[in-house]
């Protein structure tokens, strides 16, 4: 007796699709757009908003203590968002303080003082206007100390030079004489800590931004214990548009965030299209089942 | 003229260049099948990733934060701007500390790092105690607190305002019930319980729909950079 | 002793720095300040007892030829080459007292080489992981699984001109429907009263465990002897 070949359906032939498949469209889905220079330009929302309201409200010459907590496995997403913050505040003429709670941290603030200070704000001087001070261990132990005296941690600069020495240092105690802490975080030790350690037991103000894994569990923290944050690459383009908005000469400059969204809306949409296939063959060997 | 470093010259970033995009096709040769190269490239990144950390811990926090404040005369070479300051002998404990938990790696006198552990786990506990209990706890409950009613907008707005007040106020409490397993999901109790999984589940999903968005910004960064090392070749 | 005198040093490490949040004045100011101080130079000798543990490791297994002895020996001439061209501060133009990443350095060459596209890459490949789960796993089986793969839907559509066109043109009081807007709303309300019946439950088992461990009840972190 002759075996009867069973004839694959197409939803069956769908189910079992190579995952390699899989990968191969969803790597083309950000390929392409990045060949054609895809951008695309999102809104900002009433979180990011808040914050760009923040540090624009701030009075120039104020103090903000940037945290780079993160490394190059989340740079794509953080980087912008740095940029975005420094952009911002040197037009407010506000003095950066840049600090790390990550050991890949300081890596990410040099190259942004390569690309963006050094590159777009020559004018501002290290020790005056910003100052690199570096990544010092302890994780939230670091912003326990650093609450009850700055300088007990950080005596000198990234270079090595006596901190005391820096015309901007002065004043700076611990961390409540900071005006505003702008942390880019992407995990643990990160922006949560932040709040934790420093935002709620000092009474400072807390904004920043953080990789779009966290983003959701920071939402319980808004408004009350921070301005607002960044939300992921989304995030880091809602305040790029903000800063265009405020100050048009960034239409023409290069927005990290913006170009990367191109790529991330079809990759979106790839992604919606594979959840709908799949419950669609789901769906229809469950009826299949049902009818033997 | 400054001579340009030889590591920082036009053929070492170009060296270095394909050296990056080598290492991240071997990365991505596991989506293939797991093969020597991935095996290769990720016990690399083991063995430089450890030795990273402790370099930086090294010159960041160990010399200026340790050393220094404990030898300050014999800095010259490595942290000179200590040197003229006065011996912090204090800083002894943690020295002390640091090199009991290093004890951890000799079988027989590994119970020596059990005290190290106790100052990191009461550090830990102490500091976690009331930071959790003030910013996760307290916090938490009060802006939960919030007007059913704010006057003041259209009747639009206001109707919205008070439904998305409702939606926080009874989805935090159901879902708080949910996580309340001391007591069976019977009866009014096990409604509320649904409800809370409800609120948990839109939770989740946000959640999802984020870290798709975060993963394939990783993956942007990624081939951005594979695109310009080909740009490179021609 | 072996037990007894870890017990006393959490207890009292635990204790002056919950004082510390409700005393702020001398000697719990200067605990707090003094212990925050220790705990980040302790922090660096657990970076070094993870390299320590990590060559003892791979140096055994290359020692016993075990499986895949040859990628050990990766390992251990990596951790070498990156942490003598960091301690030893190879290439740095002002030597030992420059910085040890200053341009030039053998050490940012390696960290700009090898060490950041390794990192990049290895998270890069969980966007292809997401995607191949997306199609395979993510079935709306249930009401609470529909929730979800609902909610998910719209987060990911905000961004697209897919979740513009498919709802801008609703009329004015019906633009709350409108997924960008929908979207805010879902991430600010549902999501935030999930995630914060999330946060308060895990604070109460946070406070339940750190009082366990500075009271000695939980004893676990001293190893099998501090058991009973």
């Amino acid at each position: 007796m002759e075996e009867e070949k069973r004839r694959v359906t197409w939803y069956e032939a769908l189910g079992a699709l190579d995952r390699r498949v899989i990968f191969l469209l969803i790597a083309l889905a950000v390929i392409i757009p990045l060949i054609v220079h895809y951008t695309t330009t999102i809104p900002p929302s009433e979180i990011v908003t808040d914050l760009f309201d923040a540090v624009e409200n701030l009075p120039p010459g104020s103090k903000v203590l940037m945290s780079f907590d993160y490394g190059p496995s989340t740079a794509p997403e953080n980087q912008p968002m740095a940029t975005a913050f420094t952009r911002h505040c040197f037009e407010k003429g506000h003095r950066i303080y840049m600090i790390a709670l990550w050991a890949t941290g300081p890596r990410q603030s040099q190259e942004l003082i390569e690309d963006v200070v050094e590159g777009e704000f020559e004018g501002k001087v290290h020790g005056e206007h910003y100052i690199h001070l570096g990544y010092k261990a302890g994780n939230q132990g670091l912003i326990n100390a650093l609450l009850s005296d700055f300088k007990s941690m950080y005596t000198t600069d990234l270079a090595g030079v006596d901190i005391e020495s820096f015309p901007m240092m002065e004043g700076i105690d611990d961390l409540r004489d900071f005006d505003i802490i702008l942390a880019i975080g992407s995990g643990f030790p990160g922006t949560k800590e932040w709040v934790q350690f420093a935002g709620d037991p000092g009474d400072i103000p807390v904004g920043g931004g953080t990789t779009a894994v966290m983003a959701p569990l920071l939402y319980p923290y808004y408004p009350k214990q921070m301005l607002g944050f960044l939300g992921g690459l989304q995030g880091a383009a809602e305040y790029e548009a903000a800063l265009m908005d405020h100050y048009p000469k960034y239409r023409d400059m290069s927005r990290a965030a913006s170009t990367s969204m191109g790529p991330q809306v079809t990759a979106h949409l790839v992604i919606v299209g594979f959840i709908l296939i799949g419950n669609l063959t789901y769906l229809m060997e469950k009826r299949k089942k049902r009818k033997f | 003229m400054e001579d340009t470093p030889i590591l920082a010259s036009q053929l070492a970033e170009t060296i270095s260049l394909w050296i990056g995009a080598l290492l991240t096709l071997m990365i991505f040769s596991f989506l293939y099948k797991d093969n020597p190269a991935y095996k290769f490239a990720e016990h690399l990144f083991v063995g430089v990733s450890a030795a990273y950390w402790m370099t930086v811990g090294f010159w960041t926090t160990l010399i200026p934060n340790l050393m220094a404040r404990l030898f300050p005369s014999h800095m010259g070479r490595v942290f000179p701007v200590a040197v003229g300051n006065d011996p912090e002998y204090f800083y002894i404990v943690p020295l002390v500390l640091g090199i009991l938990l290093l004890m951890r790696l000799y079988t027989r006198l590994a119970w020596l790092s059990r005290w190290a552990m106790a100052f990191i786990i009461g550090f830990a506990a102490g500091t976690n105690f009331t930071r959790y209990l003030q910013s996760d706890f307290v916090t938490q409950i009060h802006s939960t607190m919030i007007p059913l009613y704010e006057p003041g907008g259209s009747v639009a707005s206001t109707v919205g305002q008070t439904f998305s007040t409702l939606v926080v106020v009874i989805g935090v409490i159901c879902a708080l019930i949910y996580f309340y397993f001391s007591k069976p999901h019977t009866g009014a109790f096990g409604k509320a319980a649904r409800v809370g999984i409800w609120v948990l589940m839109a939770a989740f999903g946000a959640s999802f729909g984020y870290t798709v968005m975060a993963r394939v910004s990783l993956l942007t960064g990624r081939m951005s950079f594979l695109i310009r090392w080909v740009q490179s070749i021609f | 002793m072996k037990r007894s005198i870890p017990l006393l040093i959490t207890f009292l490490v635990g204790v002056a720095l919950i004082l510390a949040m409700f005393i702020p004045h001398w000697p719990f100011n200067v605990l707090n300040e003094r212990f925050s101080i220790f705990y980040d130079i302790i922090a660096v000798f657990a970076f070094i007892l993870g390299g320590g543990n990590l060559l003892k490791v791979h140096m055994r297994k290359v020692q016993r030829k075990g499986g895949d002895w040859k990628y050990s020996l990766v390992t251990i001439i990596g951790f070498f080459l990156m942490l003598g061209a960091g301690l030893m501060k190879i290439g740095v133009p002002e030597g030992l007292s420059g910085d040890y990443q200053a341009t030039g350095s053998l050490f940012k060459y390696l960290y700009d080489s090898a060490f950041q596209p390794l990192q990049a890459t290895m998270f890069s490949l969980l966007a292809f992981f997401v995607a191949s789960a997306s199609y395979r796993a993510f079935r709306a089986k249930t009401r609470e699984a529909t929730i979800l793969l609902v909610a998910a839907f719209i987060i990911l559509l905000r961004p697209t001109p897919l979740g513009y066109y498919l709802t801008f043109w609703l009329p004015e009081p019906l633009q709350f429907l409108h997924i960008p807007n929908l979207s805010t709303w879902i991430l600010s309300v549902p999501n935030m009263a999930g995630q914060r019946a999330i946060m308060i439950g895990i604070a109460l088992g946070i406070v339940s465990t750190s009082l366990r461990l500075i009271l000695g009840i939980e004893r676990s972190y001293l190893g099998s002897e501090g058991k009973g």
